[in-house]
């Protein structure tokens, strides 16, 4: 694949990792645009439905980011993120889906150099693993289903 | 008042759908004095030829059921949908898949294989697989083409209303005939027949704190018929499930399996499941998450057990 530019949709809590991405941007840390970033209250917020959508309209990846467990503003959202994650993928992988393509991270407000070492990782495993396409597990003749 | 003019289908569907509306029991003959069937494969001797001749517009009303498989389902769907003035996506099948969309997680090839190959009754040593054009001593003889992905009514034609179920309740479906008879329709595209309320809301169980330890499936436990089921471990899927459907596999003490299909302005039936599941399991570590998670035997086949043609990720064929 020449060329290309992987599309990465980032949900980040409000309290522990998006001040974590926003503490990267003040230290003037580098890590790739191919993150487009949306703000949610919690990591507990999002449904997974905004994965699969996301993957439905173009997304190539998705990263999931909230607070360290034991630490979330809403004492337990992300421990309902961390139950249904692995449920979430178990689902991807019998549709047909890389579940390489979503990730999940607990990134808290001081982490800045962590969440931009995060975003560089992921962004280079997307782009190893290519455009989304859907049932692309399938096309690579893995039993799937 | 001229007699409404009715026809009745199946396309990929078992044939529960033309059952449930026998199970009208006497209602049949209200149902036959207010209207005339023009085709019912399963009932009635008409011919496809009969309706390919009718002007566009002289069905009211087609209840179409089954999913759309292959191209003879497709052509049907076409020709309907150019004679009837309405069209209803009638039971899971034709709403969004079925059972029969199920398939959708393994691709053709790999159906036709198992099929005509690899099951252990399967005699085949010629390797034959069906084709859509053979030539036999007699001409050549035509068979429908099997589509590697199996579609739901919506995505072949336009469907005005929508009836869930499998099968639609016959109170329900006597309720739609009543409907469209009295011309008393809800605005096109609109879901018939179903609440836009969750199962739970109609369920008469007691609900109380849902904390889950482990999950079992329906052989391992018999469930205490005034409790949650879900509480108790069963992969119930009444809060992302329309109700409407009165309860019956909820009252038979089984869990339900969400063929009322999803809620209005729900996406994706499976991932509400998941995020509901996710909210209720009793584990504070990934460890035990993994655990009790162990014990659902398959994810996407339970959650998705009626959706996979409107499913977001459309499994292996897409």
């Amino acid at each position: 694949m020449n060329n290309f530019e992987p599309k990465i949709i980032g949900f980040l809590c409000n309290w522990c990792s998006y001040a974590g991405a926003d503490l990267a941007g003040v230290s003037r840390l580098q890590y790739p645009a191919n993150l487009r970033v949306v703000r949610v209250m919690c990591s507990g917020r999002v449904d997974p439905t905004f994965v699969f959508k996301a993957l439905d309209v173009g997304a190539d990846g998705v990263l999931i980011a909230g607070c360290h467990p034991g630490d979330c503003h809403y004492s337990d959202g992300n421990y309902n993120t961390m139950r249904r994650y692995p449920l979430m993928l178990q689902v991807l992988e019998q549709m047909g889906v890389d579940k390489r393509r979503v990730r999940l991270e607990w990134v808290s407000a001081a982490e800045g150099p962590q969440f931009a070492k995060i975003v560089n990782e992921f962004t280079e495993q997307i782009r190893r693993l290519g455009p989304f396409k859907k049932g692309e597990l399938a096309e690579r003749g893995a039993k799937v289903g | 008042m001229a007699k409404l003019k009715l026809a009745i289908y199946w396309a990929a569907a078992c044939g529960g759908c033309d059952v449930a509306v026998l199970d009208v029991h006497e209602k049949i003959l209200d149902i036959a004095d207010a209207a005339d069937i023009l085709l019912w494969p399963v009932a009635t001797d008409h011919k496809y030829a009969d309706v390919e001749k009718m002007a566009p517009g002289s069905i009211d009303v087609c209840l179409f059921n089954g999913a759309v498989r292959n191209s003879e389902n497709e052509h049907i769907a076409k020709m309907l949908r150019e004679k009837s003035k309405v069209m209803v996506a009638f039971g899971s099948c034709a709403v969004s898949g079925g059972i029969p969309a199920l398939a959708n997680f393994k691709r053709r090839e790999d159906i036709l294989q198992r099929v005509y190959m690899d099951t252990p009754s399967t005699v085949n040593p010629e390797q034959v697989l069906p084709v859509t054009d053979c030539p036999v001593p007699e001409g050549v003889l035509h068979l429908p083409e099997f589509f590697g992905f199996v579609h739901s009514l919506n995505q072949v034609v336009e469907v005005d209303y929508y009836v869930p179920g499998c099968p639609p309740t016959a109170e329900r479906i006597w309720e739609v005939v009543q409907a469209i008879a009295t011309g008393n329709l809800p605005a096109a595209g609109a879901t018939v027949g179903a609440l836009d309320k969750s199962l739970c809301d109609e369920c008469p169980r007691e609900k109380s704190n849902k904390k889950i330890k482990r999950f079992y499936r329906s052989h391992e436990i018999i469930p205490d018929p005034q409790q949650c089921l879900l509480e108790q471990g069963l992969l119930c899927m009444g809060p992302v499930t329309r109700g409407g459907c009165g309860g019956q596999c909820i009252s038979a003490n089984m869990p339900c399996r969400g063929c009322y299909g999803p809620l209005p302005g729900v996406l994706d039936q499976g991932a509400k499941y998941i995020s509901s599941i996710g909210a209720i399991i009793d584990a504070r570590t990934p460890e035990e998450v993994k655990k009790i998670l162990a014990g659902i035997a398959d994810p996407a086949g339970t959650f998705y057990r009626f959706g996979m043609s409107t499913a977001l990720l459309k499994g292996a064929n897409r």
